[in-house]
């Protein structure tokens, strides 16, 4: 049997709504800024929830020819945006490497919902004649992401999306990371990216009851674990890795930020939008993880939670920590950066792992904001990196994503 | 009739991105101004849409250059 490949990530790249790219991001992350506010998307007027993380100051004309953009659904046009960075960042020479071994495995939850809808919508203005514009199929389909990422840069490897809803980035890094070490490629472009602040996201996860309806202090929206948390805020964006070979990348010279040390995934198998009450698939996905990467519980140093800031979900992801640590819960760092970023659905995990990735660089752990008021029903003596970003050397971080649907995947990196 | 010439180079430069001069009566689609199949279905469906006329498929094939969309739609455009 072959020995597994070793798997570093080379290069990162960010469009998060505190942010337009890595450096700026990482200055949101490490200064706790919201990036919440009213929804400028779409007449959100009478909508129970009328806030989202949105992206600022973002003009896609800057990176893409208009005329290029408009046959991509904005959830493409952010993966395109940060692939580039991430590819730049890399240093990698397209003119050296060997493109049929560099694979793009992209994830996102839903694609072109925004495509989806305002074909839709224009049909349903007509007479039932359906003229459906061309693009349409093109631009909504979820796989478009990759498929955009693999034509503009010539990759022609593996290329597909994983959908997993909010774990579909970290199903995408795991995928990555997996065809890496079997040596079938050198490369891949991974993460993922979502836009879904739209009239059919919003107006349905609020059917669900699942989205913040803190319509009068959106920056304070955000709320994991505190007791006045009353469900998500959707956000939107990208987030990119450039995985590599160890080796190649060693060959090649390159900058290495951490090692991917292991992937794993659960499924709840108990309800479709619920999680399991006691967490169990949560802990079986770390649990996997761990194993996968070979280290002990005790060698996480801080853990991304998917926290999300739902009455459910928070106190049975950290219920699940517990089982899974034990007393070393008590001693890493926890935090949710979706606090500040809102919840990117299939582009969470990519966003976050790239949190991850500064973290360990900085040996900073970004904080989780807006805590106000303990909860009870949290475990309030675990070190949840409340309000304020703190030192700590950080030599390995884990983050979780979980969606509806039942599906958990976790991802571990390690300093180099 | 100078006024379907324009609309229909505006709807093409909007469309193709392309320079409004290279938007000459003689222009192919595909092979001048680097549309492909479905661009030229856009296109198509967009004349339709600026001019209120239904253009049947087998017309549709006939239409490949700047010219002849005009012309088209100058003796069809109601």
């Amino acid at each position: 049997m072959k020995s597994f490949k070793r798997v570093v990530v080379t290069g990162i790249g960010a469009l998060t709504p505190i942010g337009n790219n890595v450096p700026e991001y990482w200055e949101g992350l490490k200064n706790g800024v919201s990036g919440c506010d009213h929804i400028t998307r779409f007449d959100a007027e009478k909508f129970r929830t009328r806030i989202a993380c949105e992206l600022k100051n973002f003009d896609i004309t800057k990176f893409i020819p208009r005329q290029d953009a408009r046959k991509m659904d904005m959830f493409t046009q952010f993966g395109i945006v940060a692939s580039d960075e991430a590819i730049i960042d890399s240093g990698l020479d397209l003119e050296k490497i060997d493109k049929n071994k560099v694979g793009v495995i992209w994830g996102s939850g839903i694609g072109g919902l925004k495509t989806f809808e305002d074909e839709m919508i224009y049909f349903g203005k007509g007479d039932g004649t359906p003229k459906i514009n061309p693009f349409f199929i093109p631009k909504m389909i979820a796989d478009s992401a990759s498929g955009n990422i693999s034509i503009r840069h010539g990759f022609r490897g593996p290329n597909y999306v994983t959908v997993s809803a909010c774990s579909s980035a970290n199903n995408a890094i795991i995928d990555a990371f997996n065809y890496i070490r079997l040596g079938r490629i050198n490369i891949c472009v991974t993460g993922g990216s979502e836009a879904a602040v739209t009239i059919a996201s919003v107006g349905g996860f609020t059917a669900m009851r699942a989205m913040s309806e803190r319509n009068d202090d959106p920056k304070t929206a955000s709320r994991p674990y505190d007791k006045d948390r009353d469900g998500f805020v959707v956000g939107e964006g990208a987030g990119a890795l450039i995985l590599e070979d160890y080796d190649h990348a060693i060959a090649r010279g390159a900058k290495i930020y951490a090692e991917l040390i292991g992937g794993g995934f659960s499924s709840d198998a108990y309800h479709i939008t619920a999680p399991h009450p006691d967490g169990y698939g949560a802990l079986l996905s770390m649990q996997d993880a761990l194993d996968d990467a070979g280290i002990k519980p005790e060698e996480v140093d801080y853990i991304n939670t998917h926290g999300t800031s739902t009455p459910l979900g928070d106190p049975q992801e950290l219920k699940a920590i517990v089982d899974c640590f034990g007393d070393h819960a008590y001693k890493m760092n926890i935090s949710s950066t979706k606090s500040m970023t809102g919840h990117l659905l299939g582009g969470a995990g990519a966003v976050e792992a790239v949190a991850c990735i500064l973290a360990m660089q900085h040996n900073l752990v970004p904080p989780t904001i807006n805590h106000f008021t303990e909860d009870p029903e949290v475990d309030n003596k675990l070190n949840l990196t409340l309000n304020t970003a703190q030192e700590r050397e950080i030599n390995v971080a884990l983050s979780n994503g979980f969606g509806f649907g039942g599906h958990n995947a976790t991802v571990i990196f390690k300093k180099i | 009739m100078a006024d379907i010439a324009e609309k229909v180079k505006g709807i093409i430069v909007e469309k193709l991105g392309v320079d409004a001069a290279e938007v000459t009566t003689e222009a192919s689609f595909t092979n001048d101004l680097g549309a492909d199949s479905l661009d030229t279905v856009e296109l198509i469906m967009e004349f339709e849409k600026e001019f209120n006329v239904s253009i049947p498929d087998d017309q549709a094939e006939n239409i490949q250059t700047v010219g002849q969309a005009i012309t088209y739609l100058e003796e069809n455009a109601k």
